[in-house]
């Protein structure tokens, strides 16, 4: 076999549309030839590998309100799809609101891959690696899809299906991922384990976000996800039920981070083994719901 | 496959190139403008050795469509020195021995004159955070880690 270690691109046709429904139209007509696109930075790497060889990639940049970063105090953060993660690091609403995806963003690649890498691709990539996930489903993300009939919602939690697969039909883009405002009193963390400090991919990647919940037993609700350790972002069921069912204790902690390694369904890859990973995820989640705890007791 | 044409400044000047598609940002530099201080080290937006600046912020050009760039503003290493004179970074890279084999070396320069437009006194954490993206395999790093600091002493100076 011989690998081309610098290959091209393979062919394809670049096309950008004017509007989302001629951008919905052209998706729906190529249903397995053509691509939306935002940055490129997952697409066009398995291009390369060939993975992937579309015929036609369609920009959905540059399209109505796809640029559009905003917060409303009532409504909550709306981020179009073609914002890069950069953006979102530097808005000093995101940082005050929503520090989670601030943190989730820096932890991905290099600062000349966020100029071209966005949350909204990320979430539309589906890989059970993507770093900024987990923080968009504790925070609640909601869709904005534009499809064949027109726009609609579609609520982030049950959009994955398997790795790279998700409930998108063809025709469909999404436009922007918005999030209501964030619990009072919450906090959260991302741990993010990868073979080097910054800018790999994760091992294992652990969201967590706490809120104080008088409606809850304990009094407090943990959100937790797991990244790299199932074949969608996993979210850790049983160890959110155990911590709202009793008082939060550093033992109530460590059991529910438990749960959380049994929850998880790893496999062995070049990034790790799956048994590491499942005791990692135990480790990590304990050290991850001990900060957000000391974090919401300051 | 559609060829495209695109107008672009390119280092303060227009240029019109024709581009396929699945061109990237880095070959037309390379191939089409013979601009070939942009290396091409990856072609996985990993190694940084194709860092150019589109629009004022440094991008991975191996991971950019030239036919994304039209219109836009690209500053190659090329662009970075003014008529005979090395910018500050250049000087300060030269001065503090931040160059050994060279390859890493126009990606490095471009990431940190963009490190220092937007944060004119880095520490030495802010300067190793955003060499993330740009691998070395000779200096170890710490000397250009000592440029960076001394181009920022050097532009302080100036302005």
């Amino acid at each position: 076999m011989i690998t081309h270690t610098h290959p091209t691109l393979p062919e394809f046709d670049y096309i950008r549309p004017e509007t989302l429904a001629e951008a919905s139209e052209f998706l729906a007509l190529h249903p397995n030839e053509a691509r939306p696109f935002l940055g490129g930075t997952d697409i066009f790497v398995r291009m390369r590998d060939g993975f992937l060889e579309p015929k036609f990639l369609v920009d959905v940049k540059n399209l109505d309100g796809t640029n559009d970063l905003r917060f409303d105090p009532q409504a909550g953060l709306t981020l179009g799809a073609a914002v890069n993660m950069n953006r979102v690091i530097v808005s000093p609403e995101v940082r005050v609101n929503y520090p989670l995806l601030v943190e989730a963003c820096r932890s991905v690649a290099s600062y000349q891959l966020r100029t071209r890498a966005t949350i909204v691709g990320n979430i539309c990539n589906a890989s059970p690696a993507g770093d900024t996930i987990g923080a968009c489903l504790v925070l609640d993300g909601v869709l904005h899809i534009h499809g064949i009939s027109g726009p609609r919602q579609e609520p982030l939690a049950t959009f994955f299906l398997g790795p790279g697969k998700t409930t998108l039909k063809p025709g469909d883009i999404v436009t922007a991922v918005s999030f209501p405002l964030p619990p009072r009193g919450c906090a959260g963390t991302y741990l993010k384990l990868g073979r080097n400090k910054l800018s790999d991919l994760s091992i294992v990647g652990i969201t967590v976000l706490g809120s104080p919940d008088p409606g809850l037993l304990s009094g407090y609700r943990f959100r937790i996800v797991l990244a790299s350790v199932a074949p969608v972002p996993l979210i850790a069921i049983e160890a959110e039920a155990h911590l709202a069912e009793r008082a939060v204790t550093s033992e109530s902690l460590r059991q529910a981070a438990r749960l959380a390694g049994e929850a998880s369904v790893p496999i062995d890859d070049v990034r790790g083994s799956a048994r590491y990973r499942k005791l990692m995820v135990r480790n990590l989640t304990e050290m991850a719901l001990i900060e957000v705890w000391k974090k919401m007791l300051e | 496959m559609a060829f495209h044409v695109i107008n672009l400044t390119v280092n303060g000047g227009l240029e019109q190139v024709r581009v396929p598609s699945n061109m990237t940002l880095m070959r037309m530099l390379r191939e089409s403008l013979a601009l070939t201080g942009t290396k091409n080290g990856c072609s996985a937006g990993e190694c940084g050795a194709c860092t150019v600046l589109l629009n004022g912020e440094p991008v991975n050009s191996c991971m950019v469509l030239a036919i994304e760039c039209d219109g836009a503003e690209v500053i190659t290493i090329e662009g970075l020195a003014g008529d005979r004179q090395l910018s500050p970074i250049q000087e300060a890279m030269i001065h503090a021995g931040g160059v050994q084999c060279g390859f890493c070396t126009p990606g490095v320069l471009i990431t940190s004159r963009a490190l220092l437009d937007r944060n004119p006194d880095p520490s030495e954490e802010e300067i190793s955070e955003a060499l993330v993206g740009n691998l070395c395999r000779c200096t170890g790093y710490i000397r250009i880690i000592d440029s960076i600091k001394e181009a920022a002493r050097l532009q302080a100076v100036k302005s």
